[in-house]
């Protein structure tokens, strides 16, 4: 149950697999990402609903066949500069797109966690998406009649969160800003957690979510593992990173000698934060 | 009065279009900041729901993205985002949803999607979000933009989220449970859908503007309504809460976080 980060991706993670590293724009893996990158898994189907700067540099790296995604930008900057080359340029690669709504793709995380085959909504109308996806259909109501949006669940391969603490059994508990993170923890065949610190009991918190050590298939200790993204009484967002991220991966070849000295070029997740921390000193 | 930006001008023009006790979905950038004016000025009853989960929110400082942790602290509540589309979006609790977008038809219909083909665009945009759902189920919409021809075009590049369609009802026969756009703020004022075609025209000017400038910033013919407005300039009161924010939102974002080491 509880494994180095490094010894975790190694044995969950294989190449081609559907991977869904969630936590919306709070508790982003980033360390888990970092890891994938440094052991060169390739020809991964990348599901999350905002791809974020870790999803950038996974498909920047040349990890990526696919994305299942709902918006992808830099939040509050921008674009994200390798996801648009790969879209625009098919840099370093061709990346499929699977493109769905906010609400198209948490119907999907709903379904996939409840192992039923789609997820439905009043969603999608008007809209050119349907058009340009085939995993977005229309399904009747056999009450009513009513037609509905009907998007396929999503099972990954794989889901990988960061939360603040597990206990030693592997049961997780998370608070603040949790997005799909129970849905797509609940989707997956496989779950991985990150976690800021392994204690002897949780907190009591009676409706903080917590994923109970069965449906947990590894936790790493991980303190810092969703820098620059944050852990809500641990450390805040780096919006100055996300600024900085704009220039650092407008251009492939800045992007390519950032990610070779910080991430290739580091043992793990704490000698990378040591290297900005450097930098910034 | 300080003379004013377009930009303060749009928000501030925006902000006394929300209602205080109103519960409105608010997007991040311009959105963003006029929902928390509107809140600091004339509406301290407003609810604010951020996508990210944080209902009933009143950030000090304007986050950067939809997530910050700022939106949880001062939030009344945070529920997972699945419950944020399907319980109060989907159940129609939401009375005002805020949109951007990258262009805008004559209808209101948005595009955030690609600009050139979907296949091989010139330009990759960050695609949908919340938009959709919102522009469905919201009473009504506003929509901010900075005017442009590039951005106020007569035909999309691709439909995002829904407006009203091809006018002329077409958006009500579909079944929208939602209003759809009721006001676009821009640089020069505002326009909103004629009652019929549902056409979007001119409805008022910013004091100091003039119908030809907004003509030449819209690449459609642009209709001028009846009765045309003029909306009053900002209120030392409003442009001082506003400056006061973004004073403090940039002092926020600058400040160094430590790294966690």
């Amino acid at each position: 149950m509880l494994l180095p980060l490094a010894e975790a991706i190694e044995r969950h993670v294989a190449d081609g697999a559907s991977v869904a590293l969630e936590g919306f724009t709070h508790l982003i893996p980033f360390a888990a990402g970092h890891e994938i990158i440094r052991q060169r898994r390739r020809d991964l189907h990348l599901i999350r609903m905002t791809p974020d700067i870790i999803y950038d540099q996974l498909i920047g790296m040349g990890c990526a066949r696919k994305l299942t995604f709902s918006w992808g930008g830099n939040p509050g900057v921008g674009s994200l500069h390798r996801l648009r080359d790969a879209v625009e340029h098919q840099w370093p690669q061709p990346l499929e797109l699977d493109e769905h709504s906010h609400a198209g793709m948490a119907a999907a995380f709903c379904a996939g966690a409840a192992r039923l085959p789609f997820g439905m909504l009043r969603g999608y109308a008007g809209t050119d998406l349907p058009a340009h996806n085939p995993n977005i259909r229309r399904v009747q109501c056999p009450f009513t009649g009513e037609m509905l949006a009907a998007v396929p669940a999503l099972n990954p391969d794989v889901t990988i969160l960061h939360a603040q603490r597990a206990d030693r059994a592997g049961n997780v508990a998370i608070d603040g800003i949790v997005g799909a993170a129970r849905e797509a923890a609940l989707a997956a065949k496989t779950l991985i957690v990150t976690v800021e610190e392994i204690v002897d009991a949780l907190p009591p918190a009676m409706n903080a979510i917590v994923l109970p050590h069965w449906v947990v298939s590894a936790v790493a200790a991980c303190p810092g593992g969703a820098y620059p993204s944050y852990a809500h009484g641990h450390y805040v967002r780096d919006n100055a990173f996300y600024r900085q991220w704009d220039a650092i991966a407008r251009e492939r070849s800045s992007f390519l000698a950032w990610m070779e000295q910080h991430v290739l070029g580091t043992r793990d997740h704490r000698a990378f934060l040591a290297g900005l921390q450097q930098e910034a000193a | 009065m300080n003379a004013c930006t377009r930009d303060e001008w749009m928000t501030i023009a925006a902000a006394r279009l929300l209602p205080d006790r109103g519960v409105c979905f608010v997007g991040i950038g311009l959105p963003s900041a006029a929902c928390n004016l509107a809140r600091l000025t004339h509406a301290p009853g407003i609810v604010l729901i951020y996508e990210s989960g944080a209902i009933g929110t009143r950030p000090d400082v304007l986050p950067l993205s939809i997530g910050d942790g700022e939106l949880a602290e001062t939030a009344a509540c945070v529920v997972p985002l699945p419950e944020v589309f399907s319980y109060y979006l989907q159940a129609g609790r939401i009375d005002i949803g805020f949109l951007g977008a990258a262009q805008i038809d004559r209808h209101g219909n948005l595009n955030s999607t690609v600009i050139g083909p979907y296949d091989a665009p010139t330009t990759r945009l960050p695609g949908a979000g919340g938009a959709p759902e919102i522009a469905q189920h919201a009473r009504q919409v506003f929509v901010m933009a900075r005017a442009s021809k590039r951005s106020f075009v007569e035909r999309l590049d691709f439909r995002t989220s829904a407006g009203y369609l091809d006018g002329h009802g077409t958006r009500a026969r579909s079944g929208a449970p939602g209003g759809g756009p009721r006001a676009v703020i821009t640089d020069f004022g505002m326009l909103a859908p004629h009652p019929q075609s549902e056409e979007l025209q001119l409805v008022a000017l910013f004091a100091g503007a003039s119908v030809e400038e907004a003509r030449a910033a819209i690449g459609w013919p642009l209709a001028v309504a009846d009765h045309l407005d003029t909306i009053a300039p900002p209120s030392a009161h409003e442009l001082d809460t506003l400056r006061a924010l973004n004073a403090r939102t940039r002092e926020a974002h600058a400040r160094p976080v430590r790294i966690p080491l």
